[in-house]
């Protein structure tokens, strides 16, 4: 294996790189054992502590499915809702009318200005004082709401931004065949750029799943981490292990989105390939530009 | 019509919120461009471990690594990061676990950049005879750095809307106040507007001075 940034290894290069593993090996080995003595003298990695995970289906029944599920519940909502909302204004942005493209703007600049957590602690604020909601489903609704409010105005950005990178002639063959504005967007361009949009969607459900546990965390969401507490509670405070065990939930599922997203891209990219673009179309570039625009999302 | 902001230390919480983005802007800078050098080093295990890091990192949720932090680093394993205040140690685990969060992110962004860097750029360096760790330092990084200005400056003002989270671990940031305004204060609609505002006022000129500041240093080509 070598680079454009390091020459092929000759047999020095080969036993530097030999002392470079093995003194990073004994610094996480350190640090690893560190953690361990750390938490072997509190008692944390005792297999009565663990043993609940493995040996029975209670906890899981009790608790980590129900949370999984109002976690899973709250994302489907959350982008189901999203989805047309962002499509809406994300459609306003390029209208021709600058009393369409201005409001719809200043509302996507503004939600994706304002952190998700005080969009939910508002949500929830609201709900409480102007309408009846039960206070069992609240959270639900104040999460949800949050997670649309701020979601929207990323998914209006990916519409606009897969919109925009549409080839021109497109609407200009639409329009030369005599189409409609409406025509142009809902039959021409908007079909195009969903299947070019779908790998970021799918990149903002991962976004959507993270921020879930922010309900659980600050709004008594009873979420996969919400699920912690009375876990540990209930099987001698076994605070490590249930971290452990709901952290790798989070990575398996985020991670499966995350692979699935790139295999998307990487099979749209083939597809368009196949088919050929237009004689005389997108000039060779090195790299594909992504339709994943790089808004830091995902942090 | 703002009297309701009389008794509250608004302009405290957000200097906290600016303080925990600062930090953590730093923290996240160092470590997230210790890690994009180890996904391009020679040795694989530091490729490995890097990728694994981000990956890892990437997809579990902040709140996660943020009430783990107060949980498991504090309270389990005692690590106080050398403060004794409850206050200064929330503040402290909440820099670490922002930082360590966000590094994944700045190495993801940094690794683009040095994509970008065209090849001859690095073989003309190695044909000069320089080691990896030179021609990293001193061709590649600061190119790369030109190039990701401004995906840089979208993941600080994701940080900066991310501090939000250090109140889950008590760290009385703007929407710690804000959660305590709403409970005691009828007006709940303009305290969300104001505290709105407040993160507009954060972001908005740290997106627009990087943004002229990544057309000033990018590298023309």
């Amino acid at each position: 294996m070598s680079s454009v940034l390091y020459d092929a290894q000759g047999p020095r290069a080969k036993q530097r790189n030999i002392l470079y593993t093995v003194l990073f090996v004994l610094c996480a080995a350190a640090v690893v054992w560190w953690v361990y003595n750390g938490l072997a003298e509190k008692g944390q990695l005792d297999w009565i502590k663990w043993k609940p995970f493995f040996t029975s289906p209670q906890p899981w029944q009790t608790y980590i499915w129900p949370g999984l599920q109002n976690t899973l519940k709250a994302a489907f909502f959350a982008l189901i809702i999203a989805l047309p909302l962002g499509a809406l204004f994300g459609i306003g942005r390029l209208s021709d009318h600058r009393w369409v493209r201005m409001p719809a703007g200043f509302v996507v600049e503004l939600f994706r200005a304002v952190p998700v957590l005080i969009l939910m602690i508002t949500a929830n604020a609201v709900y409480a004082e102007y309408t009846t909601i039960d206070t069992d489903v609240r959270p639900l609704y104040a999460v949800v709401t949050g997670l649309v409010l701020y979601n929207f105005s990323v998914l209006a950005e990916i519409v606009r931004a897969g919109i925009e990178t549409l080839p021109k002639g497109q609407a200009e063959a639409a329009k030369a065949l005599g189409m409609r504005k409406n025509q142009i967007m809902l039959s021409v361009l908007l079909p195009q750029a969903v299947t070019a949009m779908l790998p970021a969607i799918v990149s903002q459900l991962v976004v959507i799943v993270k921020d879930t546990a922010l309900g659980g965390a600050m709004m008594t969401f009873p979420e996969l981490l919400a699920s912690v507490r009375p876990m540990s509670a209930n099987y001698g405070a076994n605070t490590i292990a249930c971290f452990t065990i709901i952290a790798l939930i989070y990575i398996a599922l985020n991670f499966a989105l995350t692979s699935f997203a790139s295999w998307l891209e990487r099979w749209l990219r083939r597809n368009k390939k196949e088919k050929g673009t237009a004689p005389g179309g997108a000039p060779e570039t090195v790299g594909t530009p992504s339709l994943v625009i790089d808004d830091g999302h995902g942090v | 019509m703002f009297d309701f902001l009389e008794g509250y230390d608004l302009l405290g919480a957000f200097w906290v919120t600016v303080q925990l983005t600062v930090y953590s802007a730093l923290g996240s800078l160092i470590w997230g461009t210790l890690l994009a050098g180890m996904k391009v080093s020679p040795v694989p295990l530091m490729r490995g471990f890097a990728t694994a890091y981000v990956n890892v990192v990437r997809n579990i949720p902040l709140t996660v690594i943020m009430v783990f932090s107060s949980l498991g680093l504090y309270q389990t394993l005692g690590i106080a990061l050398g403060a004794d205040a409850t206050e200064d140690i929330n503040f402290r685990l909440a820099v670490l676990a922002l930082a360590a969060y966000t590094a994944a992110f700045v190495c993801e962004a940094l690794r683009s950049g040095i994509n970008t860097v065209p090849v001859g750029q690095a073989e003309a360096a190695r044909a000069l005879g320089l080691s990896f760790t030179q021609v990293l330092r001193l061709i590649i990084l600061p190119q790369a750095f030109r190039a990701v200005v401004n995906p840089l400056s979208n993941v600080l003002i994701a940080l900066t809307k991310n501090t939000t989270v250090a109140s889950a671990i008590g760290v009385v940031e703007a929407s710690y106040l804000m959660k305590d305004m709403i409970e005691a204060e009828a007006q709940l609609i303009l305290i969300a507007l104001v505290f709105a505002f407040g993160f507009i006022v954060l972001t908005l000129p740290t997106g627009l001075i990087l943004g002229w500041v990544s057309k000033k240093v990018a590298v023309k080509r």
